[in-house]
């Protein structure tokens, strides 16, 4: 065996307590990290594999970023001009020129775009009163922006077209207004229009915001009901590539003027909550192994500490001052790299087990139990962070020891 | 004909707000086989002296030749490499490594020498342990030792690489009379057998008797009429 490792393994192997202590502290570390980053991941990841799915990856809207520029802003557009008293223009509501808009769109290869109308509506069903967004789509179109005919639970996409008024609701939609399958409802707008619908569809996508207030129509009857032919206020667009959302968005909104949003945008606080949240699994996380280096630090300061005597011997000898580094380097290696190893396996056992555990949990996202993500990156990380913390909190020591002169440690025996 | 190992004006000084000198202006030339003790009361600079001719301390002043070759320009690691080739140290305390077997811990400069097989070691050291009457210890590890025996295994790991010299600093301090007879009859052999260099420290007039050449140290320096040895 390599002369430094055998040393190593020896000082290691007559000190079985420390060790284990030392390897046990960084396996929890590691561990804790694996089942932590799972979960936290496991949450992140579903939020947004489902957003992507369920959610249009990007929306125009029929509003503009910032208010348009008064003429006589854009006349001195490099003066100060103060306006007061400005009362703004009523404008019809809507995107303007739709069909030449979505038509344009889709004769693009990388996006698919469907035409929407979003608004309000007070469901009625018995004595309950519910309010709701109604959207308006083209079930044809919509097949291809969005997931919806995957998440239904009862009913199909199809019926709204073969039913007179046909409606879709939300799973906690139709709870709320306790209306099933094939019920009928009074839908009524802010424009006053009151249709009686039939619900052929229930969907659940599992994001509670969009199950308890979103229902669907065609596109045809969302416009009666809002009295407003021809209109509509939201074209939702798929992309075949969705890390590309945010650069289309800018470029679409460049070119038309209308408030385009990515979904990272819609979901922008949201997705910085996993931000703040992954910030705090890594400093808890570090903070264990930053304890567990400590206890490796200790152990090799220990063995520096007692092997006074063997490091003299060893450099009369004529070990050379690498050789004593190396021997005590190794020996933090081993402890971090078992370490890891049990970690892993620690890890991966929490992970196994928060994933048996069946909890109904109806937060943002309706899920039975946590929600998981494995993935080698997360050991990845956890196992060279030990590594890289033992390696450190090993130098320490072994650069003491490899200094050491021999003669003072002999005059010292004598 | 250039001497094995030779000291020019050797000077040893400890820095410090008083300077402690250990040695001074040593001229000291030593011959293949040669047995010499270093002699003097405590604290004549015996032990230091014996450090800075085992390369372990570097002299302030002068400089150490070791065949012919000046050392004090080298650096640790090719001191470190001299002292592992060409030198073998014992010293009062046996500095055995307590969780290896003596036959491991003979083995142990081989090893780093890297020169020999496993198996080549394991023979070497087995022999060696063999010659100085250890053949039935070699598996023990140092604490089963008597004091006797762990000086002897000591000796065996010195011998590991075939050194030209074999340094000892009081190495029957803490061995009795018996004993340390024993430990001065094995560098006796060495020096006349295999015509390696032992050079010893001690204070034991009756044991420094036994070799061919004295050397005595009173603070710091070599006194009395010194010859060297003609062969």
């Amino acid at each position: 065996m390599w002369l430094p490792l055998n040393i190593a393994l020896t000082h290691l192997r007559t000190r079985k307590r420390q060790s284990l202590v030392s390897v046990l502290g960084v396996a929890m570390g590691v561990g804790f990290f694996i089942a932590m980053a799972a979960l936290m991941q496991g949450f992140h990841v579903y939020f947004v594999s489902k957003v992507i799915d369920v959610w249009p990856h990007v929306v125009i809207k029929d509003e503009y970023r910032s208010a348009p520029l008064q003429p006589a802003q854009r006349l001195f557009s490099d003066g100060v001009v103060m306006l007061r008293g400005l009362k703004p223009r009523d404008e019809l509501r809507g995107i303007k020129n739709a069909d030449t808009v979505i038509s344009d769109l889709n004769r693009r290869t990388d996006l698919t775009a469907a035409p929407t109308l979003r608004a309000q509506v007070f469901l009625r069903y018995g004595s309950k009163d519910v309010s709701a967004t109604l959207v308006g789509i083209e079930p044809e179109q919509e097949r291809r922006v969005s997931h919806l005919e995957n998440d239904l639970i009862a009913g199909n996409l199809n019926a709204l077209h073969t039913a007179a008024n046909g409606i879709i609701l939300g799973d906690g939609v139709a709870k709320k207004v306790g209306a099933t399958l094939n019920d009928t409802l009074s839908v009524t707008s802010p424009a006053g229009v009151v249709l009686k619908m039939k619900v052929v569809g229930i969907f659940r996508t599992g994001i509670t915001p969009i199950d308890n207030f979103e229902s669907y129509a065609l596109l045809k009857k969302a416009q009666i009901l809002q009295d407003r032919p021809n209109v509509i206020n939201q074209i939702r667009i798929r992309l075949n590539d969705v890390s590309q959302t945010r650069s289309i968005a800018t470029s679409i909104e460049a070119r038309l003027g209308y408030r385009t949003e990515s979904w990272e945008e819609t979901y922008e606080n949201i997705l910085s909550i996993f931000v703040i949240q992954n910030g705090i699994m890594y400093s808890t996380v570090g903070a264990i192994l930053i304890v567990a280096a400590f206890g490796i630090f200790n152990i090799i300061s220990t063995v520096v500490h007692e092997k006074t005597r063997d490091i003299g011997i060893l450099k009369s000898i004529g070990f050379e001052e690498r050789d004593i580094r190396r021997i005590f380097l190794i020996e933090g290696l081993l402890v971090g790299l078992v370490g890891t190893l049990l970690g892993w396996a620690l890890g991966y056992g929490l992970t196994r087990l928060l994933g048996a555990i069946r909890i109904h949990n109806e937060g943002f996202i309706t899920a039975e139990g946590f929600i998981l993500h494995y993935t080698i990156i997360h050991y990845l990380i956890a196992g060279s962070f030990a590594l890289l913390s033992a390696t450190f909190a090993a130098w320490l020591p072994a650069r003491k020891a490899a200094h050491l002169n021999p003669v003072d440690i002999i005059r010292g025996a004598a | 004909m250039t001497p094995l190992l030779e000291a020019r004006g050797v000077t040893r000084v400890l820095p410090g707000p008083v300077p402690v000198t250990l040695v001074s202006d040593i001229h000291l030339s030593v011959q293949p086989g040669e047995f010499i003790a270093i002699t003097g009361p405590s604290g004549s600079g015996k032990s230091s002296l014996l450090y800075l001719l085992g390369l372990l301390d570097a002299p302030t002043g002068g400089s150490v030749y070791l065949e012919g070759r000046d050392t004090s320009k080298l650096s640790r690691n090719e001191l470190a490499e001299l002292r592992l080739k060409k030198l073998g140290f014992v010293f009062q305390f046996h500095f055995l490594l307590p969780e290896f077997s003596v036959l491991e811990n003979v083995m142990l400069p081989m090893r780093k020498l890297g020169t020999r097989s496993e198996i080549q070691m394991r023979n070497r050291a087995a022999e060696i342990l063999d010659e100085l009457g250890l053949t039935s210890e070699l598996k023990k590890t140092p604490e089963k030792l008597s004091g006797g025996q762990r000086q002897r295994a000591a000796i065996a790991r010195a011998l590991a690489n075939d050194p030209l010299i074999i340094l000892a600093d009081e190495p029957t301090g803490n061995l009795d009379t018996k004993n340390g007879h024993i430990v001065f009859d094995i560098f006796k052999r060495l020096a006349e057998q295999n015509r390696q260099t032992v050079i010893t420290v001690t204070h034991d007039q009756q044991l420094s008797a036994l070799t061919q050449r004295q050397i005595r140290l009173v603070d710091g320096s070599i006194v009395g009429a010194e010859q060297p040895a003609t062969i």
